[in-house]
């Protein structure tokens, strides 16, 4: 299963990510996973959170904000463990656009968030490895 | 079926408009001669009298005035009456440099109200219209010219004013307007910000815009056609001729048509001055024919468009003038290149975007740097960076093409880039700065 991460699209300027988080922490959304982007111009921060509608919402009048599929998998939190599933993708020639990696609070367990040029094969590739991949609800619940 | 504002003078023919242009002009040179002494000096410098002009074709014998004359003369030194005649005075912007001031005595303001009111019945306007004039009221002709206009026309004119958008939207709305004037910028804006509040293009009652006072595309036309659903007609004007109106568009929107018997319209080589044949393309020249408190004979200026006689589909005669090329004014030189703004909002267009734009020029290391902020709309926006990068790249190949010199492009997110409520700020050039 895949799990929907938010984007929004920044100025590259001071002041503009704590302008976001701050959207974010004032309709109460917790942030699962993070990740920034940053380019000369621009920086696309990506989130995992407790509740994207809601995310969305109070962001919308700080930047433009994307919805995407993303694949979040669970990894032993061992050595080799994050490599065996890039191998699995490259073998079968996916291609990540970038990925981050976060702990799951409850659970402690290790997760790596893929965004990849093939999500639906991505998945069903990953799963027939016996590598378990998180859905919406598992987020939230988290 | 269209309609005049002032049919007889509107459809006459070229003898009759020859006949009236020829009358005025002897009178207004003469008046000019007698009573604005900084003109006078020019004319006798050139050693030209008065009874040397004798017709409309004498013209090119008299000398010409530009902004810097008027600069120079500020602020009476181009006065053509005493100061008890005028009953009001208008002036520039000052964006590119000191102001200039214009006065008006009762007449020239009537002559510039038919003037404007021609425009507005030439975009279907009427007696039974809502006409909201959203140019600034003030110094600016913008407003006071189209109030004016509306008026003579018999529409029931809102008085708004530029900015305050969201009343806009609410008086618009609420009170049925079906006429809008402003600038294209302005107008782009309120279409936008309709949209944002759920409002399709045709829940409002607009049926016309009346937009000038900055250069403008035909992209930017058929985008504001679009989201305001109505028909966009260009209105051309300066403040040291009256302002809007000296020249509007008809139903064909194909040109302008300058109101020659007010004004008299040459196409100048800039460089040489010389006079150009009809159809060439060149500096615009106008010279006033009965304006009393500000006559300003042989004005350059700096608009590069072309005349065209050719018979129009609306049956108006005078003659049209086309959508000015850029005003020298707005042209930018980089790295030795003429570069319009209008140019780059053509390729914006072209490739999707919106008109929001921001041009900022510089000069590092003795060589000029031009970038071009350009907003994404939220469905362009893409989380991975290298498309983001893409489409960069692709707008600086097209605006390459276009310009002949290569911009650096970097999007930023939707809004953040200032809109304008008057006149928009596109440009930003850094390199004044420095000098």
């Amino acid at each position: 299963m895949a799990i929907q991460q938010i984007s929004v699209f920044l100025e590259n300027k001071e002041g503009k990510l704590a302008e976001a988080i701050k959207a974010i922490s004032g309709a109460n959304v917790n942030i699962r996973a993070l990740c920034v982007a940053d380019t000369r111009d621009f920086g696309i921060l990506r989130l995992i959170t407790s509740n994207n509608a809601d995310a969305k919402a109070a962001l919308s009048d700080t930047g433009a904000v994307l919805a995407t599929d993303v694949i979040a998998a669970k990894m032993d939190d061992t050595a080799g463990a994050l490599s065996r599933i890039l191998d699995i993708l490259a073998e079968a020639q996916i291609n990540i656009e970038y990925m981050y990696a976060f702990t799951g609070a409850a659970d402690l367990g290790a997760y790596v968030v893929l965004r990849v040029n093939n999500t639906p094969a991505a998945e069903a590739i990953l799963k027939a490895a016996g590598i378990s991949t998180l859905c919406d609800d598992d987020v939230k619940a988290m | 079926m269209p309609h005049y504002y002032q049919p007889e003078i509107e459809t006459a023919s070229r003898e009759e408009i020859l006949a009236i242009q020829n009358e005025k002009i002897v009178k207004q040179v003469k008046h000019v001669y007698e009573n604005v002494k900084y003109y006078r000096d020019l004319m006798d410098a050139k050693g030209v009298k008065p009874e040397d002009i004798q017709s409309v074709d004498d013209i090119k014998k008299l000398p010409f005035l530009s902004k810097a004359d008027l600069r120079e003369a500020y602020p009476y030194g181009l006065l053509g009456t005493d100061l008890k005649n005028c009953v009001r005075i208008h002036s520039t912007s000052g964006t590119t440099g000191k102001r200039v001031v214009a006065f008006y005595t009762q007449h020239d303001v009537d002559i510039w109200n038919d003037c404007c009111a021609r425009a507005i019945v030439a975009a279907g306007g009427n007696s039974g219209d809502v006409c909201q004039v959203a140019y600034g009221y003030g110094l600016f002709t913008g407003g006071f010219g189209l109030h004016g206009g509306s008026e003579k026309v018999g529409c029931l004119t809102l008085p708004m004013s530029s900015g305050n958008t969201e009343r806009q939207i609410q008086f618009m709305m609420d009170l049925g307007a079906t006429i809008i004037c402003c600038t294209p910028s302005y107008a782009a804006y309120i279409g936008e910000t309709l949209a944002e509040q759920g409002y399709k293009p045709e829940d409002n009652k607009l049926k016309a815009g009346i937009f000038g006072a900055e250069p403008w595309t035909e992209e930017m036309r058929r985008s504001i056609e679009k989201s305001l659903g109505i028909k966009a007609y260009d209105i051309y004007g300066l403040t040291e001729t009256s302002g809007p109106g000296v020249a509007f568009e008809c139903c064909a929107q194909s040109g302008m048509h300058i109101n020659e018997d007010h004004f008299y319209a040459e196409i100048i080589d800039p460089d040489t001055g010389e006079v150009l044949p009809e159809g060439s393309k060149g500096e615009l020249v106008f010279t006033s024919l009965d304006k009393e408190a500000f006559p300003l004979l042989r004005y350059r200026t700096r608009d590069i468009c072309v005349l065209s006689h050719e018979k129009c589909a609306c049956g108006r005669t005078h003659v049209k003038m086309s959508k000015p090329m850029g005003r020298s004014d707005d042209m930018m030189i980089i790295r030795g290149v003429n570069v319009f703004p209008s140019q780059i909002e053509t390729v914006l267009l072209n490739e999707g975007y919106t008109p929001n734009y921001q041009i900022i020029v510089d000069r590092v290391n003795n060589s000029d740097t031009l970038d071009v902020n350009v907003e994404l709309l939220p469905e362009q926006f893409s989380d991975i960076v290298a498309e983001n990068q893409k489409k960069e790249r692709a707008l600086e190949i097209a605006m390459r093409t276009m310009l002949g010199i290569g911009p650096r492009v970097h999007l930023v997110p939707p809004h953040s880039i200032v809109r304008s409520e008057g006149k928009a700020v596109r440009v930003i050039d850094k390199r004044k700065l420095h000098d």
